[in-house]
C-alpha cells in the first residue's frame, strides 16, 4: 500500500508550484512517483531517491581523492575557514529555504563577509533597475484573473518555467479572463523562434542585443514621435501595431527573462522596460514581473534586504552592508581575485560562472553544501551534503511574484543526513566561540 | 605646496581600501601620522604605513597638500576619494573608485583605472592619461544624480555606462566609449573623439554629447534635426545634430521642449 501527500510545493522553478500530490511507501521512507509536476521538477524529487547518493560530507584530499569525515568535523573545517579569512565569499541561497539563508547571514555578519546570491548571474540587474526607477508589479493571482495581455520578452517559459503558462498566464479561466487563453493576446519578444514564440499571436524576432533600442522605439510609438523604418530587426508598421495591442488591453503584463537582463544593456534594458511599464499605464493597466529562476531566490533577496537592506551582492567586511555590483559582485570578487575563501550553498557556481572565478574558486580555500555532485562540488576543498528542501525539510520559499509559501516535507532524509539549516546552526555556535562572541 | 610621497613597498595580497589618501585627510599631519591613518585589507583593519613608505609632511590645509602615489596601486581602491582640493598624483595604475565624490582641486593618474571613477563627481579636475573604466563620471548605484559638476579629461579609452545620470560638469575623452554614454544624462557635456557602438544617450532628458567618430546603432528616440557648424576642442567641424530622447519625459522652458542633443561629426 501507498499514501499520497497532497498539496506539495515543487522546489524547482520560481514558478513553486503548490498542487503536487506525491505518492510515498507506508513507512513514508521513499518516494514512489509525483503527480502533477513538470517533468523538471519530478525529476527534482525522484532524483533524491537515487541509491548512490552522498551522504556524509568529503574532504578533498591532495592527490584529489575524497575522504569521508563527519558532519563535526565538516562544521569545524567550515566555521575556521570562514573566521580566519580576510574576505570570505558567501555565494549562493537560492536553492534552500529563508530560515537557512538567515542563519548563513549571521555567520556572514560575524566574519564579516560577502554574501552574495544567483541574481549576481540572473535578475541581479532587475534588481539594479528596480533601485533605479521602481517597479509596478503584482501577483500570478492577478494575472490569472485579469491580466488579457501576455508579453514574454526574452523568457522561454515552455522550457524554463513550464507550468507558468497553464497555471497563471495563458490558459488558466480565472475571474475575469473566463475563455482562458482565447481571452489573451500573446506578444513574444525574442531573437530565436523559440517554443514560446510558436504559440504567440505576434512573435517580435527582434535583432540579439538591441532589446534596449526596441523598448525604447515603444516609448517613442506610445508618444506617436518620429521613428525609424526599422528598429532592432522590426519594421516601424510592426512595432506601432504591437504599441497598439498591448495599449488595448484591459490589464496587461510583460514577463522578462535572461534574454534580456544578460544580453547587452543589462540593467538599462529592465529600465527601460519598466519605463515602457510605467508609460502604458496612461492607457490601460500593466505590470512587469521578472521570470524568477530558482525556487527560492526571490527569497534570498528578500532576506537579504530585510537583514541588510540590499537583495544581493552585499558586502559586510567593514562591519557594515555595502552595496555596489561590479564592486561587490561575486563573479567580479572572484575574477579579480578579491577574495580568499569561498563559501557556496544552494547553487552551482561552477556549471555557470565563467571559467576565469571557477579557477579561483578551485584555487583559495572552499566549502560546497550541496545534496548534488555539482561541477562546484568538484572543485570545492570539502563537500558536505545536505536534506533537499522541499523534499526532506520544509521550510519558506519565496516565488518570483514575492509570495511566500511553506515547503512541505515529503519523506525524511537518509538516516543521519542533516538539513543546510542544522548544518548551518553547527557553524554558527562554532564560529561564535572562534570571534568570542557570547 | 608641501609635497608628500607615498611609495608602495608592501603589497596586498587582496585589495587595499584607502580612503585616506586623500589631500583632506593628509592636511595638517606629519610623515609619521599619515603612516597611522587606517586602511582595510578584507576585514582586516591595519595602518597607511604597513604599505606605503610615506616621506614629507602636508600642508596646514587640503590647498597646500599634493599627494604622489608611487609604486604598484593597481590594487588600491578609493585614492582621492572625496578630495576638496589640493593635488593627487598617481604614477601608475589604479583601482576602483579613483576622485570619487570629489568636489575640487586636481588628479591626475599616468596610467589606467577602473570602474567607479568620479562617481558622482561634484567640481575639481580628473586627468587620466590611460584607459578609464566603466561608470566614469556616473551616478552611484541607486542614486539618481551623477556627475554634476567638473571637468575630466581620458587621454585613452573608456568603457560602458559613462556619464549616467550625469547632471553638469564636462568630460573629454580622446579615444572611444563603449555602449550606454551619457544613459538618463540630466545635463553636462561629454565630448568623445573617437567611437561609440550603441545605446547612446539613451533615456536622456537634458544635455549634450558630441561624437567625432561613428556610431553603429543610433538610438530610435534621437530625431535627426539639421547640421551645424561647431567649435570643438579647438576643431571646426561640421556635425549632424539629433534631438531626443523622444521617448523620455522632457521639461518645458519658455513654452519650448527641452530636449537633450547629440552632435555627431560628418
Amino acid at each position: 500500500m501507498t499514501k499520497t501527500v497532497t498539496d506539495v510545493v515543487c522546489p524547482f522553478c520560481g514558478t513553486l508550484c503548490d498542487d503536487l500530490e506525491v505518492s510515498v511507501t507506508d513507512d513514508g521512507k521513499q518516494i514512489l512517483d509525483v503527480y502533477n509536476a513538470c517533468a523538471i521538477g519530478a525529476e527534482k524529487f525522484l532524483h533524491s531517491q537515487a541509491k548512490d547518493r552522498i551522504t556524509r560530507p568529503r574532504l578533498q584530499q591532495p592527490d584529489g581523492t575524497w575522504k569521508e569525515i563527519s558532519y563535526e568535523e565538516a562544521a569545524d573545517y567550515t566555521a575556521k575557514m570562514l573566521a580566519g579569512a580576510k574576505k570570505p565569499l558567501m555565494y549562493g541561497w537560492s536553492s534552500t529555504n529563508c530560515e537557512a539563508q538567515s542563519m548563513g547571514h549571521e555567520i556572514a555578519e560575524m566574519c564579516c563577509a560577502c554574501v552574495d546570491n544567483t541574481a549576481a548571474v540572473c535578475h541581479g540587474t532587475t534588481l539594479i533597475a528596480v533601485q533605479d526607477i521602481g517597479l509596478p508589479t503584482c501577483t500570478l493571482g492577478e494575472v490569472k484573473n485579469r491580466a488579457d495581455t501576455i508579453i514574454f520578452w526574452g523568457c522561454n517559459p515552455c522550457h524554463a518555467h513550464p507550468r507558468h503558462m497553464s497555471r497563471y498566464s495563458i490558459f488558466p479561466r480565472g475571474f475575469f479572463t473566463g475563455k482562458g487563453h482565447k481571452s489573451r493576446k500573446l506578444v513574444v519578444v525574442d531573437p530565436r523562434v523559440t517554443d514560446t514564440a510558436k504559440m504567440a499571436d505576434m512573435h517580435l524576432q527582434v535583432t540579439q542585443g538591441q532589446d534596449y533600442e526596441l523598448l525604447n522605439a515603444f516609448r517613442v510609438a506610445f508618444r506617436n514621435e518620429w521613428l525609424p523604418d526599422v528598429v532592432a530587426g522590426i519594421p516601424k508598421e510592426k512595432i506601432i501595431e504591437a504599441a497598439n495591442i498591448m495599449k488595448a488591453g484591459r490589464f496587461g503584463i510583460i514577463f522578462f527573462g535572461m534574454g534580456v537582463t544578460q544580453s547587452l544593456g543589462k540593467n538599462h534594458n529592465i529600465d527601460e522596460a519598466i519605463a515602457v511599464t510605467k508609460d502604458l499605464n496612461e492607457y490601460t493597466k500593466f505590470s512587469i514581473m521578472p521570470m524568477r529562476g530558482h525556487y527560492n531566490v526571490t527569497g534570498s533577496g528578500e532576506v537579504l534586504a530585510w537583514q541588510f537592506g540590499y537583495p544581493y551582492s552585499v558586502d559586510l567586511t567593514r562591519g557594515f552592508p555595502r552595496y555596489n555590483p561590479g564592486d561587490t559582485s561575486s563573479i567580479d570578487l572572484l575574477t579579480r581575485g578579491e577574495i580568499d575563501a569561498a563559501f557556496v550553498i544552494g547553487s552551482d557556481p561552477g556549471a555557470h560562472f565563467p571559467i576565469s572565478a571557477v579557477k579561483q574558486i578551485a584555487k583559495v580555500n572552499s566549502v560546497c553544501i550541496d545534496p548534488h555532485i555539482t561541477p562546484t562540488s568538484g572543485v570545492s576543498k570539502l563537500h558536505v551534503p545536505v536534506a533537499f528542501v522541499g523534499v526532506e525539510t520544509g521550510g519558506n520559499a519565496y516565488r518570483m511574484d514575492n509570495v511566500p509559501i511553506d515547503c512541505r516535507k515529503v519523506v525524511d532524509p537518509p538516516a543521519g543526513m542533516l538539513t543546510d539549516e542544522e548544518f548551518l546552526t553547527m557553524v554558527r555556535d562554532r564560529v561564535k566561540k572562534l570571534k568570542g562572541v557570547a | 605646496m608641501e609635497t608628500v610621497t607615498i611609495t608602495m613597498k608592501n603589497p596586498p595580497a587582496l585589495y587595499l581600501e584607502a580612503e585616506h589618501i586623500c589631500p583632506d585627510e593628509f592636511a595638517g599631519k606629519t610623515a609619521a601620522q599619515i603612516a597611522e591613518l587606517h586602511v582595510y585589507e578584507g576585514n582586516t583593519k591595519s595602518t597607511l604605513g604597513k604599505y606605503f613608505e610615506i616621506s614629507g609632511d602636508a600642508g596646514a590645509t587640503a590647498e597646500d597638500t599634493k599627494i604622489v602615489v608611487r609604486g604598484d596601486v593597481k590594487k588600491v581602491k578609493y585614492i582621492g576619494m572625496k578630495m576638496s582640493a589640493g593635488e593627487v598624483v598617481v604614477e601608475g595604475s589604479t583601482d576602483l573608485y579613483a576622485g570619487a565624490w570629489m568636489s575640487g582641486g586636481r588628479m591626475l593618474v599616468k596610467g589606467d583605472i577602473q570602474a567607479f571613477a568620479a562617481t558622482a563627481m561634484k567640481g575639481g579636475e580628473l586627468v587620466i592619461e590611460g584607459n578609464a573604466g566603466n561608470y566614469l563620471g556616473a551616478a552611484y548605484r541607486g542614486d539618481w544624480r551623477g556627475m554634476s559638476g567638473g571637468k575630466i579629461l581620458v587621454k585613452g579609452n573608456a568603457g560602458s555606462d559613462v556619464g549616467m545620470y550625469m547632471t553638469g560638469g564636462e568630460m573629454v575623452i580622446n579615444g572611444n566609449v563603449d555602449v550606454h554614454l551619457a544613459t538618463h544624462a540630466e545635463g553636462g557635456k561629454i565630448i568623445v573623439k573617437g567611437n561609440a557602438p550603441s545605446k547612446v544617450a539613451g533615456q536622456m532628458v537634458e544635455g549634450e554629447v558630441i561624437i567625432f567618430g561613428t556610431i553603429d546603432v543610433m538610438m530610435p528616440g534621437f530625431k535627426y534635426v539639421d547640421d551645424v557648424d561647431l567649435e570643438v576642442e579647438g576643431t571646426t567641424a561640421k556635425f549632424a545634430h539629433y534631438i531626443g530622447d523622444t521617448g523620455e519625459r522632457h521639461k518645458k522652458r519658455k513654452g519650448q521642449m527641452v530636449y537633450g542633443n547629440l552632435y555627431q561629426k560628418i
